[in-house]
């Protein structure tokens, strides 16, 4: 008894010493014993935890896979190049390696369906409103530097779709008008995907982009801690707190929520397990079997897709093509003018008559870079009024424009409730087809331009309707979220 | 902390120096670090262009045509990019013309091509068409479809020609793309010359060193 008297004494005097130069207990309580977060967490309030233990995860089995691997493009005495086959070589002869890679490329998958998962919890209970919009925004710069580092990630085995999704990828920037085919140059290194390309996505995979998620995931949990969780009411437990000044409706992070998480953890674990154990090629999805002939220059496979997480953003690339663009215009210039009604935000507005400007230059405008003629070109006086950038500009545009709208969710949502509970039937509606648009978009990203659904329903019109019904979702927002019959907000959270 | 803070202020008001100076002096210096701190990022910026490596590589190519049986394609290498060299028969020639209601650019107005290239079959000599081998949409290297109609799984109106495996861009046996498809322009044909009758010179625009 006196022994552990003893040692907890020291353990005491420890600690002690320890703050008084560094604030281990003052961090300890502020994050985690006395950080209260809302009693209503339900099951979407899994994935946050579960997105930190995937970078966990992707950090250690990198380090491992990184003490292996061989950036090299040139050929080693059997013909085949280095990168390639020092993955073939992780695989084959270091013992445990086939299992650290399956970690990783698994984990790539798993980090994308968390990710979206979480996000889609953002959606449902309004987590982007105001006061959390800066943890919106810091998610979203973590959501593009993940698309980033699985850019960058994927060309490293220098396999075949590796080398030909590089190639396309880095040809969009091609399509930037004026500094595009300098800048594509610049971004690889050489005039083809080659080994400097390969060395400096080595360079951006390893530590440029992990140092940079790292600093982010920092910054959106501390902008999370400081104004504190939402939950799946929408509704702020701030506002009623006992005498302490404890939120009556928080319970402390630890160990309510640690708990919990770690049952999700193990839940998620044993998923991972049997995926890493019994399916890692995930059918083709997290593992492109093209990707096991080495990368060759000269032969683009017969059919390339980029991985499942990039498909529904690439299939509305796909989707814009010179036919499409006038309908695509007409919808965005639509979409536009109503968000510039619906919206009550100033910078929204501006935007929007930016976008429509903008559209116009690009669509119907000038013909001073001598760009090629879209499909309507009406002359009015002699003057060309439909010379504009083609659709590969106006493509790349989309691709990179549909992810940035989500960073918009705070601005364009006018609903007066958060969370779904409480929002009205068009909501539900607008949110289900988006659902559905952003999963067949996906689906169809994977399968080849002329797919059609049961050898019927052409694929090409699909994408371009879910591509107009995606930028709906969010340009319409302003109008749909006001109008919307909404149910009254509890006054405090509820347990369902 | 709050010692060398009234260190420091007791140090203003002795110093024969004004505020003012000081200020102007701390602008100086931090515009000063500034320039060099543009100056340091120079290096970091360029190393990103091309090196001089890969600035020397893509010398010229040469390539023997008799091996190649009409019909045939081969791809050579040249400056990492796959070049094409199709023996074209004459039913292939006499097609390309049928095409040119659906194309883009039937002309090659718009065509990254030698002057020395003209006409429809956009070739020096009919028979044998180089092309680049890479989409102008987004760079991959399109796969030949050669078969003519319905066999080709191409349609029946299919005269053959080339179909871009990412984007579903079609070309005809000229390298010219056909109306609405992804690829804004037709193929690009790179300098070639003709060494002989049979050898060729890919990467240069005459035969001479």
């Amino acid at each position: 008894m006196t022994c552990c008297k003893i040692v907890t004494d020291k353990a005491q005097q420890l600690l002690g010493w320890v703050d008084e130069r560094f604030p281990l207990t003052t961090l300890y309580r502020e994050h985690l014993a006395e950080y209260y977060a809302p009693k209503n967490f339900n099951f979407w309030y899994f994935f946050g935890s579960l997105a930190l233990l995937v970078l966990v995860i992707q950090i250690v089995t990198g380090i491992f896979l990184v003490m292996h691997y061989k950036p090299d493009a040139s050929l080693n005495a059997a013909g085949v190049p280095v990168a390639f086959a020092s993955v073939e070589y992780i695989m084959r002869d270091v013992a445990g390696g086939k299992f650290i890679r399956y970690m990783h490329s698994t984990g790539a998958s798993m980090f994308f369906i968390v990710v979206y998962l979480h996000m889609f919890r953002g959606l449902l209970y309004g987590s982007y409103r105001k006061p959390r919009e800066l943890i919106w925004l810091f998610g979203m710069a973590i959501f593009l530097c993940l698309m980033a580092e699985a850019f960058f990630g994927y060309l490293l085995p220098w396999g075949q779709m590796s080398f030909w999704g590089a190639q396309v990828i880095v040809n969009l920037f091609e399509a930037i008008p004026v500094i595009g085919p300098d800048l594509s140059i610049f971004i690889r290194g050489d005039f083809v995907v080659s080994d400097a390309t390969l060395n400096r996505f080595f360079a951006f995979h390893v530590i440029a982009i992990p140092l940079v998620l790292l600093g982010l995931v920092a910054a959106h949990l501390i902008a999370l801690h400081e104004v504190g969780s939402n939950n799946p009411d929408g509704v702020e437990i701030k506002k009623y707190k006992d005498a302490n000044g404890i939120p009556l409706d928080g319970i402390p992070f630890h160990p309510y929520y640690t708990v919990k998480d770690i049952f999700g953890v193990s839940i998620f674990l044993i998923v991972f397990a049997i995926i890493v154990f019994f399916a890692p090629e995930g059918g083709g999805y997290f593992l492109e079997f093209n990707n096991f002939f080495p990368a060759d220059s000269l032969k683009t496979p017969a059919h390339i897709a980029p991985v499942w997480y990039f498909t529904p953003f690439y299939s509305m690339l796909r989707a814009t093509t010179s036919d499409f663009l006038p309908v695509l215009w007409a919808f965005v210039a639509l979409i536009a003018g109503l968000t510039f009604r619906g919206t009550g935000c100033v910078w929204i507005k501006r935007a929007c008559l930016l976008l429509v400007a903008g559209l116009y230059w690009g669509f119907f405008g000038l013909t001073v870079f001598g760009f090629t003629p879209p499909p309507i070109d009406p002359v009015v006086l002699g003057v060309h009024l439909g010379r504009g950038l083609d659709a590969k500009f106006w493509g790349v545009a989309m691709m990179g424009g549909s992810v940035m709208l989500f960073g918009l969710l705070p601005w364009l949502d006018q609903s007066p409730v958060k969370s779904i509970r409480y929002k009205g039937p068009l909501f539900k509606t607008i949110l289900t087809l988006f659902v559905i648009s952003f999963v067949l978009l996906g689906f169809l990203g994977t399968k080849a331009p002329g797919y059609a659904f049961f050898g019927l329903i052409p694929g090409g019109p699909v994408a371009a309707i879910c591509t107009i019904l995606y930028l709906a979702f969010f340009g319409l927002m302003p109008w749909y979220s006001r109008i919307d019959k909404t149910k009254p907000e509890p006054e405090r959270v509820t347990s369902k | 902390m709050s010692d060398n803070k009234q260190d420091a202020s007791g140090g203003e008001s002795c110093c024969a120096c004004s505020l003012d100076s000081r200020r102007t002096m701390l602008a100086a210096t931090v515009g000063a670090g500034a320039v060099v701190g543009l100056g340091v990022a120079t290096p970091f910026v360029a190393s990103f262009m091309p090196s001089e490596r890969a600035k020397a590589a893509g010398a010229p190519v040469e390539v023997d045509l008799s091996k190649i049986k009409a019909g045939e394609m081969i791809t050579v290498e040249w400056q990492g990019k796959p070049v094409w060299i199709l023996r074209r028969t004459p039913e292939m020639i006499a097609a390309l013309s049928k095409n040119d209601a659906a194309l883009a650019d039937p002309a090659s107005e718009r065509a990254v091509q030698p002057e020395y290239v003209k006409g429809v079959a956009r070739a020096i000599k009919d028979e044998f068409f180089v092309c680049l081998g890479v989409c102008t949409h987004l760079g991959c290297s399109p796969n030949p479809k050669f078969a003519v109609g319905s066999e080709s799984g191409m349609g029946d109106a299919w005269n053959g020609g080339f179909l871009c495996p990412c984007h579903g861009s079609q070309f005809d046996l000229a390298g010219r793309v056909f109306k609405s498809m992804p690829a804004p322009t037709n193929l690009v044909i790179p300098p070639h010359a003709y060494l002989s009758d049979t050898r060729l010179l890919i990467g240069k625009d005459s035969a001479e060193a």
